[in-house]
């Protein structure tokens, strides 16, 4: 019986199209891109790896609240969010605040998510997606019926969520996949294999030998991809998305990548369960640099306009952070005139008693 | 004495449990080597091994049954839920399976399983880290319900909880974890299960209080003494069976009483209280039973928090008004 295991997981290979000298290796699947496609690809992992070390330096100076790192992750989340439509529906977890960020949701709404305010949740109109799920599974079970209402209403459309290798041992990662299978539904389920959920490393977390193959289960198409690889998890994505608006039905897709940083920034110490080794091992298969080594070597990119997004992602921080600061505090009253959207009798009492408390 | 932090003597509990009892498991996400994420576990795999204390894949339904058949093969379980507002993942082994094992096996079986849990707020956590859910277990009939409010008392009530038959749901306020320290003795003592604690004695007035809340019921106790009302402060310890007969016994001698929880207002532990009191001694009491709770309205993280979490003033608020009544 060995053999049905061992089959099952030889068709798991990881698919890559850049490999870690920036070489194409895979011709076939090379992306349809134009050189300013690609260009906007890179300069969107710089700018993201910029937003990481100031938000990093800001959570620290106690002007953030809740963060989760995100350096080393760049390609499997830009280069996925770049093969989406606006029209699609994002399900992101807490990690997933970048892929928001070039869904659309402005820069110091991304940070007032991270102060915990509830006006980081309120999506511009044109934006199609839920804030940050901290219920780790939540957003998987979700995104079935997202995907399942757009097949119902006949749209062209995907929805599209995120967790990483720990969440796909809850019941809830099961759950998602297996009724959008059942169902057809267009939907993408990414996992971002970082390795480690919190200090448990994904060798303990199942005795799966990709997490890719936990789509067989479910009757979906799965594949494994070099999540530090943008060109490669752009490919996927688009396939999958392709497929899905054609009525194939949901893809799992398994990104291998790599969180440089702690889990979060609250208290997480990961010397306690990573050595340098493994960090060293990763770095060199950073995604910016072999990114930028392909595009070095294909004429289109230069130290200069690196420098530039730099510059520029820096000002537009100081400038988001500062409006995030200025704008006014979540109050109680807030919350309570929002949790229905009529008022009950109880919370009609205490709106008044809150706002006598407020106003002193 | 050893003087610790709530922290240090929960470790300190589950180790010597783990040394008296080869039955007892420590299991949960991240509280291996990690040593749990407010390192409550530290040292105990090293110390015990990763038999008895391991690392779970990332499924709190999975650690909930887990739990669940362990108990059936005779072993201890102590589970640890890494933040309480997981807990909805694994509602089922608790509220549906754990707490009628006995109904279910005839009384041929049991949950001895112990659920920690860090909660309560104050600290500043993300959305669903902090929520006061005690309610949503103590209504369970088959569940005890166990929140300590100092060093000594969470020793003495994990041990207790450890050793019970019957499922505990053991709860943490994240708070207190390192804010103060207290006296733990390093040798073992329990504390029965069910049994409130006058934490301070006092004759005009019995404010009943739980978790963090007792703290601010102190604070709110040192404040009013000053204006001449003497509260008598009972920390509940057990929110489920609750000590129905210490809280009589402090009304007839008061014949006031405030009721404080840091949770919502409706449902929940105080007003279960509160009923229990007009129910059996409403002749004894000069003013109606208040209650000093959050407001109806999802946990307010961050700017909001201070304001939500009900503190002393209101305590003292409301003392006021129920003895001038
Ligand atoms: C239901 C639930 N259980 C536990 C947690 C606590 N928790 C937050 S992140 C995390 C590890 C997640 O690891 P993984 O899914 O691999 O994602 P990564 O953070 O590595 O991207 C845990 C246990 C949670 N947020 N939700």
């Amino acid at each position: 019986m060995k053999h049905v295991l061992e089959s099952v997981e030889s068709q798991f290979e990881m698919f890559q199209v850049l490999n870690e000298d920036g070489e194409i290796v895979n011709k076939d699947d090379m992306p349809d891109l134009s050189d300013e496609e690609l260009k906007e690809l890179m300069r969107r992992m710089v700018y993201t790896r910029i937003l990481d070390q100031r938000s990093i330096a800001l959570n620290r100076q106690g002007r953030l609240g809740f963060y989760a790192p995100t350096a080393g992750q760049e390609a499997s989340q830009l280069g996925s969010q770049f093969a989406l439509e606006q029209d699609d529906f994002l399900l992101p977890g807490y990690r997933d605040v970048p892929q928001l960020i070039w869904q659309g949701l402005p820069l110091y709404q991304a940070f007032l998510f991270s102060k915990g305010h509830f006006h980081g949740n309120q999506m511009p109109e044109d934006v199609h997606a839920l804030s940050p799920q901290i219920i780790i599974g939540a957003q998987y079970v979700q995104t079935a019926g997202v995907a399942l209402g757009m097949k119902l209403r006949g749209k062209k459309t995907v929805a599209v969520t995120y967790t990483g290798d720990g969440g796909t041992s809850q019941g809830d990662f099961y759950e998602g996949i297996n009724f959008a299978g059942a169902y057809g539904a267009p939907a993408i389920f990414f996992v971002q294999n970082n390795y480690f959920a919190i200090s448990v490393p994904v060798e303990k977390q199942s005795s799966t030998k990709t997490l890719a193959q936990k789509s067989v289960a479910a009757g979906i198409e799965g594949i494994q991809v070099d999540g530090m690889d943008v060109l490669a998890v752009y490919a996927v994505t688009k396939h999958a998305r392709e497929r899905a608006i054609n009525g194939d039905g949901p893809m799992l897709i398994e990104t291998l990548t790599y969180r440089y940083g702690p889990h979060t920034m609250s208290g997480d110490d990961p010397t306690r369960y990573r050595t340098d080794e493994l960090n060293d091992e990763w770095e060199k298969k950073d995604p910016i640099v072999r990114f930028r080594t392909f595009l070095e070597d294909k004429g289109i990119w230069s130290e200069e306009e690196e420098n530039k997004v730099v510059e520029d992602a820096k000002e537009d921080i100081k400038k988001a952070i500062k409006e995030a600061d200025n704008y006014p505090k979540q109050k109680v009253t807030d919350l309570i005139g929002n949790m229905y959207e009529e008022l009950p009798v109880n919370l009609q009492e205490q709106m008044e008693e809150y706002k006598e408390k407020e106003s002193k | 004495m050893a003087q610790m932090t709530m922290i240090k003597a929960i470790t300190n509990a589950l180790q010597t449990e783990l040394k008296n009892d080869e039955n007892v498991l420590v299991f949960g996400e991240d509280v291996g080597q990690n040593g749990g994420v407010f390192r409550a576990t530290e040292g105990l795999q090293d110390e015990f091994g990763e038999d008895r204390v391991f690392d779970t894949p990332l499924g709190e339904s999975g650690i909930g049954g887990l739990s669940i058949g362990l108990g059936l093969q005779g072993f201890r379980p102590v589970m640890e839920i890494q933040f309480f507002g997981f807990v909805f993942e694994t509602m089922d082994s608790i509220n549906g399976q754990m707490a009628r094992m006995r109904y279910r096996s005839g009384e041929a079986h049991n949950s001895p399983v112990t659920i920690r849990a860090p909660f309560g707020g104050g600290v500043h956590t993300p959305e669903l880290h902090a929520d006061s859910l005690e309610g949503l277990i103590a209504q369970q009939p088959g569940m005890k319900v166990v929140i300590p409010s100092t060093p000594y008392d969470a020793k003495g009530l994990l041990l207790s909880a450890i050793r019970d038959n019957d499922p505990v749901l053991f709860l943490e306020h994240m708070k207190l974890y390192r804010s103060f320290r207290g006296e733990v003795p390093e040798e073992e003592y329990t504390i029965d299960l069910g049994k409130a604690d006058v934490k301070r004695e006092g004759k005009d007035v019995t404010i009943v209080a739980y978790g963090a809340m007792v703290h601010s019921a102190l604070k709110a106790a040192d404040e009013l003494e000053k204006n001449d009302i003497d509260a008598e402060v009972i920390d509940l310890r057990t929110v489920s069976p609750i000590d129905i007969e210490t809280i009589i016994e402090s009304v007839e001698k008061t014949n006031h009483v405030v009721v404080v929880q840091e949770a919502q207002r409706q449902a929940g532990v105080a007003a279960n209280v509160v009923a229990e009191i007009q129910e059996r001694a409403i002749l004894h009491l000069e003013a109606p039973v208040l209650r000093v709770t959050a407001p109806d309205t999802v946990f307010a993280f961050s700017d909001a928090e201070e304001i939500w979490l009900p503190n002393e003033k209101d305590i003292i608020e409301k003392v006021n008004t129920v003895i001038n009544y």
